[in-house]
């Protein structure tokens, strides 16, 4: 069995399923049926298509980081630049292609959770261009920490609600939007801001984001006359990570993904739920949580908001429990020195998350040696990180 | 073998032999304090509840409206565990004969094993089990354990669920089958819909008597049993409208108790025909 064609029934091994009040049942069956449907339909390929390259920007660069490959002395590093994209991040190869999608279901309303506001904010766009009413829901302390993004979807049309239930960050907007499908089940389309979720969406937005792997094995071929030995992309839900691996699944290449380390796994705050969580259901999947002895699923820590998630996508606790990719961590401050690189050697501010994807790089790039090539994906760009680098850095030097 | 008769179904025989429909009560285990919970179960029980349902607290009860979330986050931020809510279980089982039915989240169930967590909820005095994210796509484990044990597990419909589907549903819920009134989450709701009603009479049609039917989701006045009962439904689930009073009573043990024994008599002459 090839692992490209994975998901059976639904399930990644036994990861993923359908674990969700009765309501949503026919809801998801309808979404399966008109993604597949879609997925079939040339002019739907064709109008997608169209919207990548003329409105998003696709397809995106790969670039040889040759100042910060010779500064490392290892392998060569490639940077596949999704930070390209318009709305700045990876997130809009999924908006786009739901968006659309909802339109062709004749659906009035979408909704959509975000964290930092990365995804809120690749919806309203999305939903803009193409004329389809938006809500956002976003944890009320996340909306404090991120009022210039409350403000950027307000701007795109979107109306914003707060949720103060719970720990008031991404998880809870997640329950607050299934709470809102349940009651609006009919009229609305729940647009899912990565590859977590019941199925449909695991499979349904990996296969919107593999366009990124596409793209990657085509621009290797041209600039390296092949595949590369290792690719590297950091793991929240793990959308642009997983992206970047389907094309290459059953190809020889290592696969990395990156979690956030946060303080350190041993200090408990942290994102990293391969690395050091456990099996669980949550929002509609059977996948790693990282959660308490008795089941309670755990507050997280990232420097990147956009990898500060208590669960990860079941694909990748699938190619987990088979091997197939190796997940690692990098911390705050990993993520944070890498930034700082990045910046320096190459005139590129990534966004925080890939920036734990490229302190990974950095690390192996060495091991890895001269005579090999290092794809990392540069999932999003750093500007929204300026001042959380900048407040970290003045506390940093305080501390030493 | 013939299984004995588990008692939630005995509850439902007695009812039918009294020309009575069952009034089924929520709390949420450890809301507003673990002991307190105890009492409040106490009073919906001698206000005239027939079957208890017990809420575990989950720290994402995505089925939930405001009032149940707040209430399980009290709950869990006073400590409350699994292990605590069964106790708490097992402590009402001890001064009363009345059918418990746990309710909570796969998460809670599938991290204490499944195959530890039945029979464990057994041993303690549960007698049926519900949860609101389990699909019976999901449920083949659950469905062979709780059989192994005598624990009934209860499935959920709602009224966008297919005639076929429900027909499936129904023959492999236990206990009774629970039908979500409302395209919505739990919580006190002033006024329902025809839908409402069109899904119990169809539900009731499609189930050919195999479970009894609940209906639950938002129910509060006698008015609301009383139609329901009369489109068709066994049974009415009854849970924010008591915690609300748990919440308006503001810490005044005596009216929240006086409020709750009631609200669940009123609520009782409501499924005995007598308003
Ligand atoms: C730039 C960027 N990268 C990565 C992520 C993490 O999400 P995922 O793991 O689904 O790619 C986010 C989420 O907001 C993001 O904004």
């Amino acid at each position: 069995m090839r692992l490209k064609h994975y998901p059976i029934d639904g399930k990644f091994g036994r990861f993923g399923g359908r674990y969700v009040p009765e309501t949503l049942i026919p809801a998801l069956e309808e979404l399966e049926r008109a993604y597949i449907d879609a997925r079939e339909d040339k002019d739907f390929k064709r109008e997608l298509d169209y919207y990548l390259k003329h409105y998003a920007g696709r397809p995106t660069q790969l670039y040889y980081a040759r100042n910060l490959s010779n500064a490392i002395g290892g392998a060569s590093i490639y940077l596949k630049r999704e930070d390209l994209l318009h709305g700045g991040a990876h997130k809009i190869n999924n908006t786009i292609g739901q968006a659309l999608l909802a339109k062709r279901m004749g659906k009035e309303r979408v909704i959509a959770e975000t964290g930092a506001g990365q995804h809120g904010v690749a919806t309203a766009m999305a939903c803009a261009a193409l004329g389809l009413k938006c809500e956002i829901y976003m944890g009320s302390k996340d909306a404090e920490r991120q009022r210039l993004n409350v403000f950027r979807m307000e701007l795109l049309g979107a109306k914003v609600n707060k949720v103060d239930s719970g720990s008031q960050t991404l998880k809870d907007a997640i329950n607050e939007a299934l709470r809102d499908w349940i009651t609006n089940v009919k009229n609305t389309y729940y647009l899912l801001g990565s590859v977590v979720g019941p199925h449909p969406y695991p499979m349904m937005v990996r296969d919107f984001q593999s366009v990124i792997g596409r793209e990657i094995r085509k621009q290797c071929m041209n600039m390296l006359g092949g595949m590369p030995d290792a690719i590297v992309a950091c793991v929240g839900g793990g959308s642009n990570a997983m992206g970047t691996f389907h094309e290459f699944l059953d190809s020889k290449v290592d696969l990395y993904g990156v979690e956030a380390g946060g303080h350190g796994l041993a200090s408990n705050t942290h994102s990293a739920t391969l690395c050091a969580g456990s099996e669980g259901v949550l929002h509609g999947m059977l996948t790693y949580l990282l959660q308490d002895e008795h089941g309670q699923v755990m507050d997280t820590h990232s420097i990147a908001a956009g990898l500060d998630y208590p669960g990860v996508g079941p694909e990748h606790a699938y190619l987990k429990s088979i091997g197939r990719v190796k997940y690692v961590n990098a911390t705050d401050d990993e993520a944070i020195d890498a930034f700082m690189s990045l910046a320096k050697y190459e005139g590129i501010i990534p966004a925080l998350e890939p920036a734990h994807a490229l302190a990974y790089t950095m690390k192996i790039a060495r091991e890895y040696g001269k005579d090999s090539s290092i794809v990392v994906t540069i999932s999003g760009r750093g500007d929204k990180d300026v001042e959380v680098v900048q407040r970290y850095l003045v506390e940093r030097s305080t501390k030493r | 073998m013939s299984r004995r008769e588990n008692p939630i179904d005995r509850r439902f025989r007695e009812l039918v032999a009294k020309g009575e429909h069952a009034l089924i009560g929520y709390i949420v285990a450890g809301y507003p304090d673990e002991h307190t919970s105890i009492e409040v179960a106490r009073a919906m029980i001698d206000g005239g509840v027939d079957i208890l349902e017990i809420g575990i607290p989950f720290s994402d009860p995505i089925a939930d409206g405001p009032t149940i979330q707040r209430a399980s986050y009290k709950a869990l931020s006073k400590g409350i565990t699994p292990r605590k809510a069964l106790e708490i279980a097992r402590s009402i089982r001890g001064s009363y004969d009345v059918p418990l039915v746990a309710m909570t989240y796969f998460n809670i169930v599938y991290r204490q094993g499944v195959d530890r967590f039945i029979p464990l909820a057994k041993d303690n005095g549960i007698d049926g089990l519900i949860v609101p994210d389990l699909t019976y796509e999901e449920a083949d484990d659950v469905i062979r354990i709780a059989h192994i044990h005598d624990m009934d597990l209860i499935f959920l419909v709602a009224p966008n669920t297919s005639d076929e589907r429900l027909n499936r549903v129904a023959s492999v819920s236990k206990g009774f089958l629970y039908l979500v009134s409302v395209y919505g989450t739990t919580g006190e709701r002033d006024i329902f819909y025809e839908y409402t009603l069109d899904a119990i009479r169809r539900t009731k049609g499609l189930i050919m008597g195999r479970v009894p039917l609940a209906v639950g989701f938002g129910i509060s006045k006698k008015e609301h049993a009383r139609v329901m009962i009369n489109a068709g439904a066994d049974a009415i689930v009854v849970g924010s409208a008591f915690i609300n009073i748990i919440e308006k009573s503001n810490g005044s043990r005596d009216i929240m108790l006086k409020g709750i024994r009631e609200l669940a008599h009123e609520l009782k002459q409501a499924t005995r025909g007598l308003v």
